[in-house]
């Protein structure tokens, strides 16, 4: 319990519903620098390592092997590790070292010395690093879709919709394995039917999957996973070898492959044997590289809360990052477990990876409800599409994603949901029923499906696996029945796998459908003006939300009639009686005719002289023309004003009580809220100035704060006050005649 | 003649599937079968001759590798996956299968990759007792 109410508030906030720990080392609870890491070193002895890290040779384990035989670039070695780790480190952010200089250096890196280089780095020149070490120029985005009831025209419809909306590669998962093969088959058809190109993966048990790569429903696989010591990875049931040798096999099938790792894994598995996870995620990633894997999806991937634990670990998660693409790997960068329930730290660890930008900024940013996403994740999910859509045209960020209308997210997923329709219907596998078509063209989540007969789905899904029937199969089904299009890329996809492009490092196809890779894209950054430029085109399709609105749009619902009740006499006359003038805003009553509240002028002026009148007192009412402000409009009127006191009232609504003798600036009482003015408020506001123009010295009127309206209404404001502005002429004020009668 | 990148869009680099069939032949008109959708292995090579060049000398190792188990059979594929997972095969079932994978494949990279794991396994206790 707490004594202070704050602190109770702040106990109670997102942030706090997270584990906060104190490093532990011998635990392998420690981000980085841990006593246990070693310092770095290299030793050669006739071309073959001797010594590594300080371990000699008879004291290596697997993986240090595997490091040694295959990982480190021994030409390039002598030469990094004599480079002090800090000029490397200042490389990384020197604009004029090229980023092939430093890839040749890092690839003469041990595991200690990677780690050790990070070490000279703060968050924000990691970030620098990483903008200029990505090896594709362009950066992209993957998306995860699955749903809990593994529905095929859902999965289908989802794809589609992640497609169009920019995603360049999109994987899917299962919650009953089995499922695998028919829901590879969903996600193949939808994201073709989307946008011809869109990679496609099925993230089950390797064997399976490179079966389902093999009947030609994938094209790429990022299951492989690998870790920082020989116990951890011997407990994943794999070694080095033989996950170099799976990666060979997908290869083979022309399936592009990728490396998982990440912080905190080896802790997760109790065999972190004391060192940091970032000296751990080096070892990782010479193992990766040295497999002749071209990337990894790294950044602490499902782990990420165990680093976020700890002091550091989120910069040791963008070090991570950054060490992949030193190494020239393809980063896929994280950002798909859910790493935080706080928004506002969840957000702020997204912009490591986002704003320099990576070859896969979300290596899974769910496509689907958090509830459907099968990976146990959705970090941020298709709820929040818009508001990564607006960071990228707030910052001029390229996130690689596409803002979509609703229409066309429609059409998509009807035209994915009756292809993959049509391929049940081809193929003999349950049929996909009309309701269940209509029912996923708006789904929000699988909740809104109809149920279907899961048990058949299963058996479907068996002997399609077990069968002959493949990708050949799906391009028939789909040509026969309406659907050449969605035919012709996933026949394109074939050809694709035929020639292998992309199975060079991080491609990706462009939406021409031409390949994208490090090879005819390299990242070439260089300093302001260089490397990846989002062009003209791509700037407008960022900006041109589907919310936005013309400007004019805002004014349009101010602007009526003139008042045909509001006449101008004359020149306006100094009185000498007790009055209140109403000094109103050049456009009052004419180019525009109601408040930002929607008020109609004619009743904000009768509730105004209705309080006036309550008190006893006479108005005049003038109109300001020298000037929109609201302090000099009050100004000009208390000079006309018998009693001294005037309401100055702009046309948007804000309104002043001045008196004559106070500072053009000063004022009785001041109302800036004017979206929160009521015509009841306007009525006290006219008794107020009244009882002043008495001499009285009434309570200030309360007006009730909303502190979203300047938010809500800035762009609106803004409009409705230049447009006053445009009225503002050199002229005195002139009186004018109100055709009201009280009440 | 070193082949330009993207292999696709050099006409130099006739690109056949693993059927044996031109690329350009294998359209929507005519009837296809798996084997026209599928990658061969002097393809690969020349993937594999492209990252050598670029400085990608582990992926190119991996994709020569993978030209040579374009003619291995995916269940084989399957299975030397799995003998290669820990403790599952003893030094001579490793050393067979090196040896059938250069003998019955031509796949000499793959050999030498599994002899090499052989004999660390061997060091650091992963191998199935004989």
């Amino acid at each position: 319990m707490h004594e202070s109410k704050r602190f109770a508030v702040l106990a109670d906030r997102p942030v706090n519903r997270e584990t906060y720990v104190e490093p532990w080392p011998e635990a392998g609870l420690i981000a980085a620098g841990s006593p246990a890491d070693p310092r770095p070193s290299l030793r050669m002895v006739g071309g073959e390592v001797v010594e590594m890290d300080g371990r000699p040779r008879a004291g290596f384990d697997a993986i240090d092997w595997f490091i040694a035989t295959h990982g480190l670039d021994l030409q390039a070695a002598e030469e990094a590790m004599a480079t002090p780790s800090q000029d490397i480190a200042r490389m990384l952010v020197d604009i004029h070292v090229p980023r092939r200089r430093i890839l040749r250096l890092a690839g003469g890196c041990t595991p200690a010395k990677l780690a050790d280089i990070a070490a000279h780095l703060n968050t924000l020149e990691m970030m620098m690093g990483l903008m200029k070490m990505r090896i594709r120029r362009t950066p992209a985005n993957q998306a995860h879709v699955t749903n809990w009831r593994e529905h095929p025209a859902l999965l289908a419809a989802d794809a589609a919709e992640a497609a169009i909306r920019g995603f360049a590669e999109v994987e899917t998962t299962v919650r009953v394995a089995r499922a695998a093969p028919l829901n590879a088959l969903a996600i193949l058809v939808g994201t073709q039917t989307g946008r011809g190109g869109v990679l496609t993966q099925c993230a089950v048990e390797e064997a399976l999957g490179l079966k389902i790569a093999m009947k030609g429903l994938t094209s790429y696989a990022e299951t492989l996973s690998v870790y920082g010591t020989e116990r951890a990875f011997i407990d994943g049931d794999d070694t080095p070898w033989s996950k170099a040798f799976l990666s060979s096999a997908y290869a083979s099938r022309g399936v592009k492959i990728r490396f998982t790792s990440g912080s905190g894994s080896e802790a997760l598995m109790g065999h972190a044997e004391g060192c940091s996870m970032l000296y751990l995620e080096a070892r990782c990633l010479l193992v990766t590289r040295g497999a002749g894997s071209q990337g990894v999806q790294n950044g602490a991937i499902s782990c990420i809360a165990l680093p976020e634990a700890l002091p550091g670990g989120v910069r040791t998660v963008l070090a991570e990052n950054l060490l992949a693409s030193m190494l020239g790997l393809e980063v896929a960068s994280g950002n798909d477990a859910l790493a935080s329930h706080s928004d506002i730290r969840k957000t702020a660890k997204l912009m490591l990876q986002l704003v320099p930008g990576t070859d896969f900024i979300f290596s899974g940013y769910s496509a689907v409800p958090k509830k459907d996403n099968m990976f146990g994740g959705g970090n941020f999910d298709s709820d929040d599409l818009d508001d990564i859509a607006v960071i990228q045209r707030d910052m001029g960020v390229d996130a690689g994603l596409r803002p979509v209308t609703e229409a066309q997210a429609l059409a998509a997923r009807r035209r994915a949901a009756e292809a993959v329709r049509a391929v049940y219907d081809g193929l003999g596998f349950p049929p996909i029923r009309p309701e269940e078509i209509e029912a996923a063209v708006t789904a929000h989540s699988s909740e809104d499906m109809p149920e279907r007969d899961m048990v058949a789905d299963l058996k479907a899904a068996d002997s399609f696996l077990e069968g002959e029937t493949n990708v050949v199969d799906v391009v028939s089904a789909l040509n026969g029945a309406g659907f050449e299009d969605v035919a012709e890329n996933i026949l394109e996809m074939g050809r694709q796998r035929v020639a292998g492009d992309y199975l060079q490092p991080a491609a990706i196809f462009d939406r021409d459908f031409k390949v994208l890779s490090a090879i005819n894209d390299p990242n070439d950054y260089l300093g302001p003006g260089t490397g990846y430029q989002m062009t003209t085109e791509r700037v407008a399709e960022v900006s041109a939300l589907p919310q936005v609105k013309s400007p004019q749009e805002f004014v349009q619902a101010h602007v009526g009639e003139p008042l045909s009740s509001l006449l101008e006499l004359g020149p306006a006359r100094p009185g000498s009686q007790p009055e209140v003038v109403v000094a109103v805003g050049p456009a009052f009553g004419t180019d525009l005719t109601r408040t930002i509240g929607g008020l109609d002028h004619g009743d904000v002026l009768a509730a105004i002289l209705t309080g006036i009148a309550a008190e006893g007192l006479v108005a005049r009412i003038a109109k300001v023309y020298r000037s929109s402000d609201c302090a000099y409009i009050g100004y000009a009127g208390s000079q006309l004003s018998g009693s001294g006191v005037a309401i100055g009232l702009q046309s948007r609504g804000t309104a002043v009580i001045h008196r004559r003798g106070l500072a053009p600036l000063n004022n009785l009482e001041l109302f800036p809220q004017s979206p929160s003015l009521t015509l009841a408020l306007y009525v006290a506001i006219g008794r107020n100035a009244a009882r002043y123009a008495k001499g009285g010295s009434p309570k200030p009127v309360a007006v009730p704060v909303d502190n979203t309206a300047r938010l809500r209404l800035i762009v609106k404001t803004a409009l409705l006050h230049r447009r006053e502005t445009d009225q503002v002429r050199d002229r005195p004020p002139v009186e004018l005649k109100f055709d009201w009668e009280p009440e | 003649m070193m082949n330009s990148y993207p292999l696709k869009d050099d006409p130099e680099a006739h690109l056949r599937a693993a059927s044996g069939r031109p690329l350009e032949d294998v359209t929507l008109d005519g009837p296809f079968e798996i084997g026209d959708l599928t990658i061969r292995a002097d393809t690969l090579q020349a993937q594999a001759e492209v990252a050598r060049r670029e400085g990608y000398s582990q992926l190119a190792e991996n994709l020569s590798r993978a030209a040579e188990l374009t003619r291995v059979p995916d269940a084989l594929l399957l299975r030397i996956y799995t003998l290669l997972r820990p403790k599952r095969a003893s030094y001579t079932e490793l050393g067979d299968l090196a040896d059938r994978l250069e003998q019955e494949y031509q796949a000499a990279d793959n050999a030498r990759f599994i002899r090499e794991a052989a004999k660390i396994y061997r060091a650091r206790g992963l191998l199935r007792p004989e």
